[in-house]
């Protein structure tokens, strides 16, 4: 595959379920177990194909997951300030300004602990609001709708729109057409291989009445 | 046991020392208007009662017996201080104590025991504890231990609760070494009575924890939690064992532990459950394993490293 995502990007990749559109989100964050068995993964003209996770966040690379992982003990405050560098680096009005950002109360939500305790969407919400707190250079957002209601779906969109204007190209793994035609860009998985990138109407309309399962061969890898 | 040579006034400013150290506040031990009683090895240093609470003690060779009393229909505003501590790196202290909630009082207890200079200390704790008809009674411990590992903590307790009594009680040893720890805590839960035990260890190195805790639902529509997280590392080894047994009817329980495995440490869990009235229901749950891969890697997405990730991980499931 080949998929390039340009700089203050909104890009959406869509696809069959299967497609390896998560597996492709793991693989460029560098989650073990989903190492590339070829090829390379470059940003900013790096080659960082053999980077741990760590140092992948370190040049401004982040994933949040499509079902955030749960933590016993701690707190809002505590996640959220990891993602902004650790306790000792971080003002409270950053945390403050986080949470609002995804419409949380902050005296509400910064003393409780991101577990069972806390609805999927909420600790959606909060993953988004550690994002925010870091200085990203790229967000990939694996299905940031999936167990979102329709009102919600809404303020996604804006915060993947907020992403772009802190600075972040962002990668949207979705299933949603709302969230693909919000994109400057969409490419088709399907297969484990990109088909076709273009505009997101474009490749919306591609998927929905076009595409056959062997079209990943007789498309290939064209740039609309 | 060694003898302690310093004066009374130093060896209380040493426990202050080693109470802070412990997590503990040491302006309360101060304080006019909260009960406290401050133990270094056998000697006596401090002790404060304040209104409905009695408190008698007595110096024994190798520690101290206590009676502590909550008088009938008394809610005591400040939390009960204890400080039980052994400064010199050897020595026995071996504290007897009995707590007794009467009908309708209620109380706080927090407790800091503080060995930071252990080479080869033995702490036995024998406890009997009644919490009589609507009583309350919340019983938090704390442990200090230096970095040597050289502490045996030995505490047992037998509890008794009455109708409508509660009872609470954590046990937390995640500072220093834990050396060997071999608590075992059984509780008499009698009608609409309400107990929970939790218990949070960090072992690392050789140590050795033992947790056994048992609860016998003996009165109708008791309810219990066991909560149990240990982390361990190196070559320690953990075993829990939680005993709930339902013999009355409508009486609940759970038994809940969570161990976190690192290294070469071993560790065992062992939930009991038994039920022997039809109306009673007993449940458990039990995850013994590594530090769960999914959260690591979303602390190392948000600029941790490996082992930071895993430290914040494990000691948010030990706060």
């Amino acid at each position: 595959m080949n998929l390039e995502v340009g700089d203050c990007e909104i890009h959406s990749v869509i696809g069959p379920n299967g497609a390896g559109k998560s597996t492709l989100a793991y693989l460029l964050m560098g989650i073990g177990g989903y190492d590339p068995e070829e090829g390379s993964v470059r940003f900013n003209e790096e080659d960082i194909t053999k980077f741990t996770i760590t140092q992948r966040a370190k040049r401004g690379i982040t994933l949040a997951w499509q079902e955030p992982a749960r933590f016993e003990g701690l707190t809002v405050h505590d996640y959220l300030s990891i993602g902004a560098g650790g306790a000792g680096n971080v003002s409270e009005s950053t945390l403050h300004h986080a949470l609002e950002m995804v419409d949380l109360s902050p005296d509400n939500y910064l003393s409780r602990e991101v577990s069972e305790a806390l609805s999927g969407g909420e600790r959606k919400r909060i993953e988004m609001a550690s994002i925010f707190t870091m200085k990203t250079k790229l967000v990939i957002l694996d299905e940031p709708d999936s167990g979102i209601d329709v009102v919600s779906l809404k303020e996604v969109i804006a915060l993947i729109q907020d992403l772009k204007k802190n600075g972040s190209s962002v990668l949207v793994i979705t299933h949603r057409e709302e969230i693909a035609a919000a994109s400057d860009r969409a490419s088709l998985m399907c297969d484990g291989m990109i088909v076709k990138t273009g505009s997101p109407a474009g490749i919306s309309d591609f998927f929905k009445n076009k595409c056959k399962p062997c079209d990943v061969e007789t498309y290939g890898l064209k740039e609309e | 046991m060694d003898i302690i040579q310093l004066d009374t006034a130093k060896e209380f400013a040493a426990m202050e020392d080693a109470y802070e150290c412990s997590g503990g506040d040491s302006s309360v031990l101060k304080m006019a208007d909260v009960s406290n009683l401050v133990i270094s090895g056998n000697k006596i240093l401090s002790a404060n009662q304040t209104e409905g609470v009695v408190l008698k003690k007595k110096s024994t060779e190798s520690g101290v017996d206590i009676v502590l009393t909550i008088k009938k229909g008394h809610t005591i505003p400040n939390p009960v201080h204890l400080c039980f501590g052994v400064l010199p790196k050897e020595g026995l202290q071996q504290i007897n104590v009995t707590m007794i909630a009467e009908e309708d009082a209620s109380v706080e207890l927090i407790a800091h025991c503080t060995f930071p200079n252990a080479e080869h200390v033995v702490h036995k704790m024998d406890g009997r504890i009644f919490i009589h008809r609507n009583a309350s009674l919340r019983y938090n411990e704390t442990h200090f231990h230096g970095d040597k590992g050289g502490v045996e903590v030995i505490p047992k307790a037998k509890v008794k609760i009455e109708e409508g009594g509660r009872y609470h009680t954590g046990f937390t040893l995640i500072t220093g070494k834990v050396g060997l720890l071999d608590l075992d805590y059984e509780v008499d839960a009698g009608k609409d009575a309400i107990c929970e035990l939790n218990a949070k260890v960090y072992g690392k190195g050789n140590d050795k924890i033992l947790i056994k805790e048992k609860v016998l639902l003996n009165g109708e529509n008791a309810r219990s939690v066991i909560k149990s997280r240990v982390a361990i590392s190196d070559n320690a080894f953990a075993e829990f064992t939680g005993v709930t047994e339902g013999h009355a009817p409508y009486a609940r329980g759970h038994v809940d532990c969570v161990e976190v495995v690192q290294g070469n440490a071993v560790a065992k869990a062992v939930p009991i459950v038994m039920v022997d009235n039809p109306l009673a229901k007993v449940t458990h749950e039990a995850a013994i394993g590594s530090v769960d891969k999914k959260q690591v890697d979303t602390l190392m997405a948000r600029g941790l490293d490996e082992s930071e990730a895993i430290d914040a991980i494990v000691k948010g499931m030990l706060k």
